[in-house]
């Protein structure tokens, strides 16, 4: 399989996925939030598979797109977004947003200017074919524990959902 | 210039798809050919679901436009195209603009793993089967998405019952699916694939498609995938979603025109989409009847023909209601176009007698025959079947299909544990 | 140039903190609960996109389990936030979350 990691795609996913970033943070209607970030993980989706991750990709489609954006479109749909949407969009504590986004990219830029030099110069080659073979072994093999409590967390999360949402049990 | 010659020709001594021979060239040719295909393939569901739904119900159907109403899907497209735009006032323009393109693109790009043969795919995912199931439930977003645009009753009734119709529907799907894709790691090395070409080659390796596999098992999980498909294309009988009687037309009430068009040609593709899947993963895919057992030159060269026998005989049916048309002079051009197009039926059927032609597209025609199948039998069912009410809907789907899957699963791996030998008491 | 033109471990990371950073911003200053669940996913997204790369980065797949069950925490964190909003909702009847602050029904 030919390299498919070019330059061109790198940049036209990372500004698709910014660009949905920053429209998914300022839109004033929900539903324009969640088109955007549809697409943000669409293109992320596309980096997976640039990274050689093809199940990942898989993954973040099948659940992410089509399940829980499914699930945030239905309750943008619940909700009555007419109220909220002439209300004030931005609440006053912009100055805390701003002075913790300087910190942290302060923090990021000072770790990877400081830490590139460590990560090795030639990335290790992976062979795609069996990219989900391996990762059905190591899930059922030595993640096996994790993965069951994953299962119970699921369990959880569903049984929490209905209690919350139901009027009456 | 050479170079360029010698690119395109070094694919075709090549025996992988265009995209894992990392053949930029022939992949737009079969990205355009796939479109090409599909649109026609939409424009004769158009027409067959319409004449034979009329003769299910004793009706003539289209019988104005060109003979035997053959012209009527390419008067409705030129109508649909040349309609007025409508955009509800209140409507949210961004969504109910993008809605129908989501859709469509979710029903089209599924279309890049669907394996027409053993090198005539777009390119071969090592997660095919996931990559379909996961870009076909795409399409949710998009009904969910005009459903809500269009600011308005009906639509977001039926966008709702629509997606928790398709995302209720996909759990039985995805069992169903994992189930077949269990049996594909019966081989020596005891690793399944999920790619769409290997999950073929692992029935052609065995010697029987996983439709017969572990009898009843296959025929069960096939029978949970046939169902829950007609349930996930929103088709009837469970086509409460759109139901003409109850919510006018359903998720694209408010859309009309081109807008339209798309939904209807996502729908049709999405139906052409599911059932590949079926036919990839129960139905042997591009493999010809017995292809072990009439294995040899003599039994190739003998199923090689129906490709041109079938166009023959098309051009055949042509003909003969050619010989019926009244003769009043009214008919005169209706039967000469007629007439027309079962030459060219028959032009391509004795093309297709060609070896060379043959040989390079039976795979193809095999997969297209039992794709077709499926139509068939989806205009079956909603010629035939009463709608469901959405609660019977949602027990079939949630107390019969998945309990039903589930324990197909579970029993197909025990079943294929116990084959392998890996279970040692 | 030799950086444009060369995709590195550090292109990904980088973008990776541009859209944890676009996260945080989102859920410091929105008061539209959804859209603060929606910068949620974008943080979880953003630590995503770094586990692969470092799965990349490293030639194994460990990385990319870990992304696996960030993306199934996220399915479970995604149902029981909209679940919490839709009683909320029903409540106060508003998705404000700054009004979510009574600590008691």
């Amino acid at each position: 399989m030919a390299p498919i990691a070019t330059p061109f795609f790198f940049y036209l996913l990372s500004a698709m996925m910014l660009v949905g970033g920053i429209l998914v943070i300022t839109q004033k209607n929900a539903v324009h939030s969640a088109l955007a970030l549809i697409v943000t993980l669409l293109a992320q989706a596309a980096i997976y598979l640039m990274l050689y991750a093809p199940f990942v990709a898989a993954v973040q489609i099948v659940l992410y797109a089509g399940g829980i954006m499914v699930l945030f479109l239905f309750v943008i749909m619940l909700v009555n977004i007419d109220r909220s949407l002439k209300e004030k969009q931005f609440n006053s504590q912009w100055w805390v947003g701003i002075i913790a986004a300087t910190g942290l990219g302060g923090l990021f830029v000072a770790v990877y200017t400081k830490g590139k030099n460590i990560f090795p110069e030639r990335v290790l080659s992976v062979a795609e074919a069996d990219n989900t073979q391996k990762v059905a072994s190591l899930l059922y093999g030595q993640y096996m524990f994790a993965f069951e409590i994953a299962s119970l967390l699921l369990l959880v999360a569903i049984i929490g959902a209905v209690v919350m949402a139901k009027k009456k049990i | 210039m050479n170079a360029f010659v010698q690119y395109i020709e070094s694919y075709l001594t090549s025996n992988l798809t265009p995209g894992a021979a990392g053949n930029m060239f022939w992949v737009f040719v079969y990205i355009l050919l796939v479109f090409v295909g599909l649109s026609v393939a939409v424009i004769c569901m158009n027409w067959l679901e319409r004449k034979i739904l009329a003769h299910m119900q004793v009706r003539l159907g289209p019988m104005r436009v060109g003979p035997h109403g053959l012209l009527q899907p390419f008067a409705d497209a030129l109508k649909l195209l040349l309609k007025e735009d409508i955009m509800p006032a209140e409507a949210d323009s961004v969504i109910f603009w993008a809605a129908p393109f989501i859709v469509v693109l979710a029903a089209f790009t599924t279309f890049v793993v669907v394996p027409f043969g053993p090198q005539h795919a777009i390119t071969d995912m090592n997660i095919g089967i996931l990559f379909m199931l996961g870009v076909s439930s795409l399409s949710v977003l998009g009904i969910v998405m005009a459903g809500w645009a269009s600011n308005s009753h009906y639509p977001l009734i039926g966008a709702l019952r629509s997606s928790a119709q398709m995302v209720s529907y996909e759990v039985a799907m995805g069992l169903a699916v994992v189930s077949a894709i269990l049996m594909t790691s019966l081989n020596a090395t005891g690793t399944g694939t999920l790619s769409m070409i290997g999950i073929v080659e692992a029935q052609k390796a065995q010697g029987e498609w996983f439709i017969f596999k572990f009898f009843p098992l296959g025929l069960v999980s096939f029978a949970i995938f046939a169902i829950a498909m007609v349930a996930e294309t929103n088709r009837a009988p469970f086509d409460l979603a759109e139901a003409e009687s109850e919510l006018t037309a359903g998720f694209h009430t408010e859309y009309s025109g081109f807008r339209w068009s798309l939904f209807f040609l996502a729908e049709y593709s999405a139906m052409i989409a599911v059932s590949s899947i079926a036919v990839t993963l129960w139905l042997g895919g591009w493999l010809r009847p017995f292809p072990n057992l009439l294995s040899g030159p003599r039994w190739d060269t003998f199923f090689s023909y129906f490709p041109g026998a079938t166009f023959l005989a098309l051009a055949a049916i042509c003909f003969f209601n050619v010989a019926r048309m009244p003769k009043h002079p009214y008919f005169r051009i209706q039967t000469v176009g007629l007439a027309g197009f079962g030459g060219f039926l028959a032009f391509i059927g004795l093309v297709l007698f060609i070896p060379a032609v043959s040989f390079r597209v039976q795979d193809i025609f095999w997969f297209s025959a039992k794709v077709a199948a499926f139509m068939y039998l989806y205009i079956w069912y909603r010629g035939t079947f009463p709608r469901y009410r959405f609660d019977q809907l949602m027990k079939i789907g949630w107390k019969v299909l998945l309990p039903v899957g589930l324990g197909v699963l579970i029993l197909t791996a025990g079943v294929a544990l116990f084959q392998q030998n890996l279970w040692r008491p | 140039m030799e950086v444009m033109l060369h995709i590195t471990t550090l292109h990904y990371l980088v973008l990776g903190a541009a859209l944890f950073l676009l996260g945080v911003i989102g859920v410091l200053t929105r008061r539209n609960v959804v859209i603060v669940l929606m910068s949620i996913e974008l943080i979880l997204n953003a630590v995503n996109l770094n586990l692969v790369a470092f799965s990349r980065l490293w030639g194994g797949q460990h990385g990319q389990i870990f992304a696996i069950f960030v993306i199934t925490d996220a399915a479970a964190e995604a149902a029981v936030g909209l679940g919490i909003l839709i009683a909320f909702f029903r409540n106060k009847e508003t998705i404000n979350i700054d009004e979510v602050n009574l600590l008691k029904w």
